[in-house]
């Protein structure tokens, strides 16, 4: 691993933002700072996004209220010979659990239960800890964000589940499998989750280390 | 703040490189082949230029394309429980969400793992293959390859073969569940979707695009 040049010493990296330079997120160039555009990838360039926080607070209420009505209403109908039978995202899970396949049971509970809720808790905490001083270091912020942003895409893993099983198991009388109503909101709800995460723009997490370094 | 700004960086923009994560500055230095430069301190990898990367990707996403298609038609998993049997292609589970609004789940599972995987293959084969020849970049190749690079996180064909993989323990006790040609497939697919992101080295791109000649 080579590391680059940089601008700073090691410890004193520079921001673009106090070079006035305003760079493209999506392919690195830089431009001066009030550059509207990006010259090479046309891409909108934005030092700072002043909407930033404010998109994500709006997705992040709409996937958590979509959330809800995720676990309340029956994920899977199934229905057998002589029994109709519709289940919840956690009563799917413990219903394997009984059955002794406890490895999956365990990806379902955390694909669609644990990591929805943690990243509905970190894309908060990140989105308040760029408002305030936090003692949290930013390297430890910034791999949260990482964390949030690759696993995200994980949660639809379920919904891809049902669409198999719901496309499967069509054995006429004998048993067949449907959607419920949850799926659709799980869907959305990982869907904005995901818009969320990636409204936030992660260069904030290290301008406010910037502005408690000068004030000290 | 104003007595870190080091005149001389204003004027080179173009020696100048910029973390799009934490917003960083570096003096460019390109890392030679096999190397990579990341940022100091967020680690995101900057640039990790590779020799031949323009074919080795290109091979990839040809094969890519034709399993994507072949995953798509051909059965994946069969199942049979008492004499009834059915047999499910990747796009009849895409479309199994049918009637009222879950028609919206169907569009969006199919466009997630048939789609957009598929316009990102075309997509990239539209803007490196002219690049690999040494021709001049196609005609809108910088917006494609930015539609590509945005569209990255929607291409969920990885999380859908493990998604087969949770269904099918699901159903075992209920039936018989047997693989069809297509499941492999889409195995095959997940490697090299995977093998393809870490080729890509999407600095090394954007400057063949920006300086068709040189380099």
């Amino acid at each position: 691993m080579v590391s680059m040049a940089s601008s700073g010493t090691s410890q004193n990296i520079l921001s673009a933002r106090a070079l006035g330079i305003v760079a493209c997120q999506r392919c690195t160039k830089a431009a001066p700072l009030g550059t509207r555009t990006c010259d090479r990838c046309g891409h909108k360039l934005q030092s700072r996004d002043p909407m930033s926080l404010q998109r994500v607070w709006a997705y992040w209420f709409v996937g958590l209220l979509c959330y809800i009505p995720a676990n309340v209403y029956p994920m899977l109908k199934t229905q057998t010979l002589f029994s109709t039978d519709e289940s919840t995202i956690i009563g799917g899970a413990v219903e394997l659990a009984h059955h002794g396949a406890f490895g999956i049971a365990a990806i379902i509970l955390i694909a669609s239960v644990v990591i929805p809720l943690a990243k509905f808790w970190a894309v908060a905490y990140l989105a308040v800890s760029v408002t305030q001083p936090t003692r949290v270091s930013n390297q430890r912020r910034q791999f949260i964000y990482e964390i949030v942003e690759y696993i995200g895409r994980w949660s639809m893993i379920d919904i891809f589940v049902v669409a198999i099983l719901s496309a499967l198991v069509q054995l006429k009388t004998l048993a067949s499998i449907n959607p419920g109503p949850a799926s659709i909101f799980f869907a959305l709800s990982v869907i904005f989750t995901m818009l969320s995460a990636q409204a936030f723009d992660s260069r904030m997490i290290w301008d406010v280390q910037t502005k408690r370094d000068s004030a000290t | 703040m104003k007595d870190f700004a080091a005149p001389d960086i204003d004027v080179v923009l173009d020696d100048v490189i910029v973390c799009p994560q934490c917003d960083a500055v570096y003096r460019m230095k390109k890392p030679g082949h096999g190397e990579r430069a990341a940022c100091q301190r967020c680690h995101k990898v900057l640039i990790a230029p590779r020799r031949n990367a323009g074919l080795h990707i290109i091979a990839i996403a040809l094969a890519v394309l034709f399993l994507i298609v072949g995953a798509a038609v051909f059965p994946f998993l069969t199942i049979d429980a008492a004499g009834t049997k059915n047999a499910v292609s990747i796009l009849d589970a895409a479309l199994a969400f049918s009637g009222g609004p879950m028609v919206f789940l169907s569009l969006a599972t199919a466009g997630l793992i048939i789609f957009v995987p598929l316009l990102r293959v075309v997509l990239t084969l539209y803007v490196l293959v002219p690049l690999v020849l040494d021709r001049p970049a196609a005609r809108h190749a910088i917006g494609a390859f930015r539609l590509s690079e945005a569209l990255r996180p929607w291409s969920m064909a990885e999380i859908f073969a493990i998604g087969c993989a949770v269904a099918l323990v699901k159903i075992s006790d209920l039936a018989n569940v047997g693989f069809g040609p297509a499941f492999w497939m889409f195995g095959i697919l997940v490697v090299l979707v995977i093998a393809q992101d870490s080729f890509m080295c999407k600095w090394s791109v954007w400057h063949r695009l920006e300086h068709p000649k040189t380099s």
